[in-house]
């Protein structure tokens, strides 16, 4: 019987896993609905995070089309994650089916699966559960009894590397993308499936706003270049459009958020305040492709801390966006929420912050009466050149004023984070970040009178990716990106007058060119990930399970008989005239604005903000019909009430 | 020169109140550890608005202790933690609001206010409960027969510092088959004095197997049923929280 739970099977198997905690579901705010909640014409989703319980269940994505789809009454939608190897050879030993953790439904039973790409290093935990649920691992294998695997996420703004394992990607904003997919299958199954998956796909397809690889057919230069990407089906459209939700106020999610038992990558409630950022850093992925810039309001965010804190019960809340001080009332939100939630033990903090005097006023707000520990800013770029070159608008005296007003206000520690193999980089632009992090530490001695100080180096390599200006660029090599960042630390350590002041955190070469393969990938590279998974491969974000040589080898092995190699993939520029592999997905950016945004960046010219400035013609806003959404409203945030009314109910009542 | 930050504003206000709980942790939440309950509680006292004593300074916790925790994989009917609160509470109502506040295999059972005396101390030994799956329930009488006939049985389990052996035998003062359930799996009864390290009924099933040879092929399925003092004839526990429902007599 479909949708019957496999907890029986799984239990005794749980009791040899670690954290099981993980498999067994039950979160607060969690919802099990029956399967035929709305008789035969029910749509079933499964979401799938494809990494470790821990990471994917603070998603705020997954969360948000968990609720939405809950919500209505002809659908259901239950959630699964990535499980550990030791758990997947104790399901293949004893014939358990992938599962969802709400009902432990076989995730082979639903209607739709749905997968959320925030990386594609889990590109293969993928892999593992289409075939831990029986599902062919070739969408082209599959039958009317299987899934429809619909990826999203920000890398499905890319989807050909999976192309041979989705059935679909949706790009963009998921929540009215998500209802919309849910109408045409119900529409699908109620008229009695006419078509079969095909039918079913054909439809999804020609609402513009679903690509479905298997309509498209790709052809190859002999060079190995793409010539054409051709739908080969009447009604499906040359490009597939991106979803841009434009309210956000209209779309308040998650009410409910998840509150796991178990320890999870987020231990805080998060708000998103805004969507979207134009300050157009050129190596940002996610402010390329999600823009335009749509602010929640100051009174809608104030309604959402305070239903989440009632709805979970969590100590902290984090105002999320992709630049959060950019919030046009950003101030007011600071104080009201901090008025609001004084003496209730309740934290909030502002990730993603920018390097600017005006956000340790924000950070000092919200820590009024709490430990100053640690503050992080990116640079992102060692010289002032290179900051040019990325669009960073961030002067060195700028970071310098920056955090002597942290250290001031008794901050005692400061995270910088840049990248190394930028555009146009040299040995010199990230020897720069050791002549940086020394002024930032005796500024921090001089303006804290202490010795104690701390400033850390995180630098990590850079990836090009596509949708932004670098999609173009040669990736740094990863032995390369390693001796550039052996000379850092040579640089940083050499100087004994800072000691162990300065930290310094890094990340290797190698799984960044994995990263590069998969980002800028097209449909060959799927064998890649085949061969990979087959061997083996699972959890690639995960260093401990990671393995470089297993991906070099795949490629070896898989990607001669195209006449190509990684290095084609990574650290080959592209030209202007080349078709690229994700061209036909549009995410609102005209290329010619791109490849102008390249030039300039080459030139080391910056960009404004088109906030406050005039547009500069990115494409986004005519191409999709959407504008910039941002304040100021004027409102404020009342004093209210807030946490503790259940204190009445449980008084002693002295008689 | 910038001074060191102290917490400014007056310091929490002190407990006026300290309670005993009693919890369940039942059916697939057994697989809970120590920790997930713990953060599964906080966040459940604030959602329920209980007024918790905080401690000072920078970094203010809530004022909660735990005793004593059943193992993760095992369900219980008697865990026990001690808060303290703020402002005076019913412990009935906050039994009932907290209970509503837990996700729904932990189940609140008890709330008492502390009267005199350590909790941890009166948390001398625990009866168990093990339903053993998949074996003919004469065998598992035979085993525990054979068991209980030796004087030391020693395990060996990895804790943090490495691997360690210790008995289990002596700490065991009833052990005993009490019928068959529904699907005709051998009940086993055992009381366990507590030690350090504590035995578990796993450690005591691991050495029974090296003892007798006899192992389930499924895992037993543990509930700790009741912790307490033993009672004189060592064939149970009495109930840890009778003196503080004494002290401070009906009613709250």
């Amino acid at each position: 019987m479909p949708g019957r739970s496999v907890f029986p099977a799984l239990e005794p198997l749980l009791e040899q896993v670690g954290k099981p905690v993980q498999y067994v579901g039950g979160e607060l705010n969690s919802t099990v609905k029956p399967w035929d909640v709305a008789g035969d014409g029910t749509v079933r989703w499964s979401l799938m995070y494809p990494d470790a319980y821990e990471v994917g269940v603070p998603n705020q994505g997954v969360m948000i089309l968990y609720e939405v789809l809950n919500e209505r009454p002809d659908a259901l939608a239950e959630r699964t994650y990535a499980v550990w190897p030791d758990l997947e050879a104790l399901m293949r030993e004893h014939g358990v089916p992938q599962f969802t953790v709400d009902a432990h439904r076989p995730v082979g039973d639903f209607d739709l699966l749905g997968v959320s790409f925030s990386t594609e290093l889990g590109y293969t935990n993928l892999l593992t559960a289409l075939d831990l649920a029986g599902i062919p691992l070739h969408a082209a294998d599959r039958d009317e009894s299987h899934p429809v695997v619909v990826a999203g996420g920000h890398a499905a703004f890319n989807p050909e590397p999976v192309a041979d394992f989705v059935d679909a990607a949706v790009v963009g904003d998921g929540e009215e993308a998500v209802l919309a997919v849910t109408d045409i299958v119900r529409d699908w199954k109620g008229e009695g499936r006419p078509g079969g998956r095909d039918e079913l796909l054909l439809r999804l397809a020609r609402t513009g706003g679903v690509y479905v690889p298997r309509f498209y057919d790709v052809t190859y230069l002999p060079d190995g270049r793409i010539r054409r990407v051709a739908p080969n089906r009447p009604g499906v459209p040359w490009r597939v459009s991106k979803h841009t939700v434009m309210d956000l106020d209209a779309w308040p999610y998650p009410k409910q958020p998840l509150v796991p038992l178990a320890e999870s990558v987020h231990e805080r409630m998060s708000v998103e305040i805004f969507r979207g950022c134009t300050r157009g850093c050129r190596f940002c992925q996610a402010g390329m492709i999600t823009r335009p810039v749509r602010e929640r309001s100051i009174t809608g965010i104030g309604e959402m801390v305070e239903q989440g804190l009632s709805a979970t019960g969590f100590e902290e809340v984090g105002l999320l966006s992709l630049s959060s001080a950019d919030h046009s009332e950003i101030a007011q939100v600071t104080k009201g929420l901090a008025d609001r939630y004084e003496g209730t033990n309740t934290g909030l903090s502002l990730p993603s912050t920018r390097v600017d005097a005006f956000n340790i006023d924000l950070a000092n707000e919200l820590t009024r009466n709490g430990r100053r520990s640690g503050l992080t800013f990116a640079p992102e770029g060692g010289s002032e050149r290179i900051r040019k070159v990325i669009n960073k608008m961030v002067s060195e005296d700028d970071l310098i004023r920056t955090v002597s007003a942290a250290y001031g206000a008794g901050w005692r520690q400061v995270k910088l984070y840049f990248m190394c193999g930028l555009p146009t980089e040299t040995d010199e632009d990230v020897l720069q970040i050791a002549e940086l992090a020394k002024r930032v530490i005796e500024t921090g001695r001089e303006v804290s009178g202490r010795r104690d100080i701390r400033c850390t180096v995180s630098i990590g390599g850079f990836v090009p990716k596509p949708h932004t200006p670098f999609q173009w660029a040669a990736q740094l090599g990863a032995d390369a990106t390693d001796a550039r960042l052996e000379r850092l630390r040579e640089a940083i350590r050499s100087d004994r007058r800072y000691g162990s002041s300065i930290g310094f955190r890094y990340h290797d070469g190698k799984p960044g060119i994995v990263e590069g393969l998969l980002s800028r990938g097209d449909r060959r590279v799927g064998r890649v990930i085949e061969a990979v998974w087959r061997g083996g491969g699972r959890f690639d974000g995960w260093s401990e399970h990671f393995s470089y040589d297993a991906w070099m080898a795949a490629c070896a092995a898989e990607l001669p008989a195209f006449g190509l190699d990684v290095d084609w993939y990574t650290t080959r520029e592209r030209d202007e005239a080349e078709v690229l592999p994700w061209d036909h997905i549009d995410s609102g950016l005209d290329k010619e604005w791109l490849w102008q945004d390249w030039l300039d960046a080459l030139d080391e010219t910056e960009v404004e903000d088109c906030r406050w400035t005039p547009c500069f013609d990115c494409g986004v806003c005519p191409q999709m019909g959407t504008e910039i959404e941002i304040g100021p409203t004027g409102k404020t945030l009342l004093p209210l009430t807030v946490l503790g009314s259940g204190r009445e109910r449980m008084a002693e009542h002295t008689s | 020169m910038a001074r060191q930050r102290t917490p400014e504003g007056p310091p929490p206000p002190p407990a006026v109140q300290k309670l005993r709980i009693r919890y369940a942790k039942r059916g697939r939440l057994r697989f809970s550890s120590t920790r997930d309950f713990s953060r599964a509680l906080e966040r459940a006292l604030r959602r329920a608005g209980v007024p918790m004593a905080y401690s000072a300074g920078f970094h203010p916790h809530p004022l909660i202790s735990y005793a004593n925790a059943a193992p993760t994989g095992t369900a219980s009917e008697a865990e026990y933690f001690e808060i303290r609160v703020a402002e005076r509470v019913d412990p009935e109502a906050l039994r009932a609001a907290l209970d509503e506040a837990l996700p729904q295999d932990l189940a609140v059972v008890e709330v008492v206010e502390a009267g005199p005396g350590s909790l941890a101390d009166r948390l001398e030994a625990s009866e168990w409960r093990l339903v053993v799956r998949g074996a003919d329930p004469a065998e598992v009488e035979r085993a525990v027969t054979a068991y209980l006939a030796v004087d030391r049985a020693e395990t060996t389990r990895t804790f943090k510092r490495g691997p360690k052996t210790f008995d289990t035998r002596e700490p065991v003062l009833r052990m005993q088959v009490t019928g068959v359930d529904d699907d005709g799996c051998a009940i086993l009864r055992m009381v366990v004095r507590h030690t350090t390290p504590s035995v578990r009924p796993d450690d005591i099933l691991t050495a029974l197997h090296a003892v007798t040879g006899f192992g389930p092929p499924v895992p037993p399925l543990v509930t700790r049923m009741a912790q307490g003092l033993l009672t004189a004839d060592a064939d149970g526990v009495a109930d840890p929280l009778a003196t503080d429902r004494e002290a401070v007599g009906p009613g709250g």
